[in-house]
């Protein structure tokens, strides 16, 4: 299973060696880590070329907030063709959370990167639609993120 | 979060001078959304000109607790997400946590996972069925279905004790061994159960209002289906073969014989019969599983992590230490993130879990089919009567409790 992933981190690497900035391999998965400025070039590499044609989770993740950079978002392709799995990383710092949206490409993307801005604050430029998806818009706070209690700051009123 | 259209950006507030169009919104407490779902509909008459799904209304916060609950304590709260199909959460989630650990699972914990799961799958598919025949108007359907999950139900209950909160499966195995008497009673089960297929396809299939209803309507193309993230039966409604128990195999599903229903028609009536012909599909992976249930253990080898037999703990003195830091503490899971999917009965769920090393996860994400299903519903039902949203829903199979999570 790996050693055709390798393949694919190979070709991603042909198509542009600055896509990759680290490769992790765990429990039969690959990880790349990807710098926000290319991630749409690289999803779109590997859409195209690759055959990863479905999005199948996109997922943000907070590491604390003592870390730098401290957000991550997992790209999770999928190929409806090959059945192979790739995950893609971005990795973001807490003062400047902005990454590309990928809407363009997937737009499965529209609620998955409005439930990140919801829970972690991530903002996806280029989105066409960027607001709270589960949580009301008058909400305050990101409720996924590391320093946000569990029961939240206050009773909240839905007045 | 109730936002009128005209002030959703995007939206372009059409010619208010035509007396025809009209903003309705549908739900939360409408009874035919499945739960607590609301739609923006801008009507023109009684044509759907623009939909907006609103969403959250059912937000409990789920994969925040999950950070605040020790792994196993997780498996309760995947009970609660999809409700339909509990025994498919618990799987992904647990099996997220044994592939971060590399757990081998035995062959009898293994066929009884498939074995429940399946019987869940047609319980799940039995309320779709109930309910999608509920909205377009066709009653009776509704009691034969329920008749049937009921028996399932029983089923679960027997196992596990609880009727729509099994937690069956844990970390490593199952809670217990099947009951006495439990492959008798699935016997039966199994004996009645293609005779109700028979009443179903009876009452529905050949039914003309029925396939009125539902043929050429919410249509979504292949191309569509993949670029909106479409799994399961929505998919395969659409003609693109693709299911995990086969592409992606786990638990097993690679050893039995069943096959992938597609249907190339695209519409409501298409992933009606992808559904009903799953149900066929999931007795024959049910036969077998029984066929295959061969006496064993039912937890793996792994002290640290699986609790003991309360028998052991009686007799030995690790065990019951084992038994106390689990309960006590927790188990630790080395660092790592993997991304579990499995073909539960709406989809694919995945499930993301990180871990750093403690007793508790660092996040855990649900990628739940419904969640990504609705999200293409404008795409169906602009174009169709307002009535057909009601099908459209009915056929996506929606479960707000995932969707909000």
């Amino acid at each position: 299973m790996t050693e055709q992933l390798r393949e694919f981190v190979d070709k991603l690497k042909g198509g542009n060696p600055n896509w990759i900035m680290e490769v992790v391999e765990g429990h039969g998965e690959v990880t790349v880590v990807t710098p926000r400025e290319s991630i749409a070039e690289a999803c779109a590499f590997l859409k195209n070329e690759q055959g990863f044609d479905m999005l199948a989770d996109l997922c943000g993740a907070d590491r604390g907030p003592e870390e730098d950079p401290r957000f991550e978002v997992n790209y999770h392709l999928f190929s409806t063709k090959h059945h192979k799995r790739l995950r893609l990383k971005v990795l973001l710092s807490e003062d400047d959370p902005h990454v590309e949206t990928v809407t363009t490409l997937w737009r499965t993307a529209d609620w998955h990167e409005r439930e990140t801005y919801d829970m972690f604050g991530v903002i996806f430029d280029g989105h066409p639609d960027l607001r709270r998806i589960l949580l009301p818009s008058d909400f305050d706070g990101h409720a996924l993120r590391k320093d946000y209690p569990l029961r939240g700051y206050e009773p909240y009123s839905m007045n | 979060m109730s936002t009128a259209v005209e002030n959703i950006p995007g939206v372009e507030v059409l010619d208010e001078s035509l007396e025809s169009q009209m903003t309705l919104s549908m739900g939360p407490q409408h009874p035919s959304t499945h739960g607590v779902l609301r739609l923006d509909l801008r009507l023109d008459g009684e044509l759907v000109i623009k939909a907006i799904p609103d969403i959250g209304y059912l937000h409990t916060g789920m994969e925040k607790l999950f950070e605040y609950k020790k792994y196993q304590q997780g498996i309760v709260i995947t009970d609660r997400m999809d409700y339909l199909n509990p025994l498919g959460n618990n799987l992904a989630y647990v099996m997220a946590a044994e592939k971060l650990l590399d757990l081998e699972i035995p062959e009898r914990a293994q066929v009884i996972r498939v074995l429940m799961c399946e019987l869940q799958r047609i319980a799940s598919h039995m309320v779709w069925l109930g309910t999608h025949a509920l909205d377009i108007g066709a009653m009776s359907v509704f009691f034969y279905c329920f008749r049937q999950r009921e028996k399932i139900l029983n089923l679960i209950e027997a196992a596990s004790g609880g009727r729509m909160t099994p937690s069956y499966f844990r970390i490593g195995g199952l809670m217990m061994d099947l009951p006495a008497g439990f492959e008798r009673r699935c016997n039966q089960f199994m004996a009645d159960f293609p005779e109700a297929m028979n009443t179903f396809e009876t009452l529905v299939t050949g039914n003309t209002i029925w396939q009125s209803r539902t043929m050429g309507i919410g249509v979504i193309s292949a191309e569509d289906a993949i670029d909106w993230g479409l799994t399961g039966p929505c998919l395969r409604g659409s003609g693109v073969d693709l299911d995990l128990r086969r592409d992606n195999p786990y638990t097993g599903y690679e050893t039995y014989d069943f096959e992938i229903p597609v249907e190339q028609d695209c519409d409501v009536w298409a992933r009606f019969r992808v559904r009903m012909r799953e149900c066929y599909e999931s007795y024959k992976i049910v036969r077998q599983a029984l066929d295959r249930l061969r006496p064993g253990p039912i937890k793996a080898d792994a002290p640290k992590v699986v609790l003991p037999d309360r028998d052991d703990m009686r007799k030995h003195m690790d065990s019951l230490i084992h038994h106390f830091l689990i309960v006590a503490e927790g188990f630790n899971i080395p660092p790592g993130e993997v991304y579990m999917p499995i073909e539960a009965s709406k989809g694919e769920l995945g499930v993301y879990m990180k871990s750093n090393g403690g007793p508790k996860p660092d996040r855990v994400h649900f990628r739940g089919p419904s969640f990504v299903n609705l999200s293409a519903l404008p795409v169906m039902s602009e174009g169709e009567m307002v009535a057909d949203v009601v099908a459209i829903i009915g056929s996506l199979d929606i479960v707000l409790g995932e969707i909000d999570r």
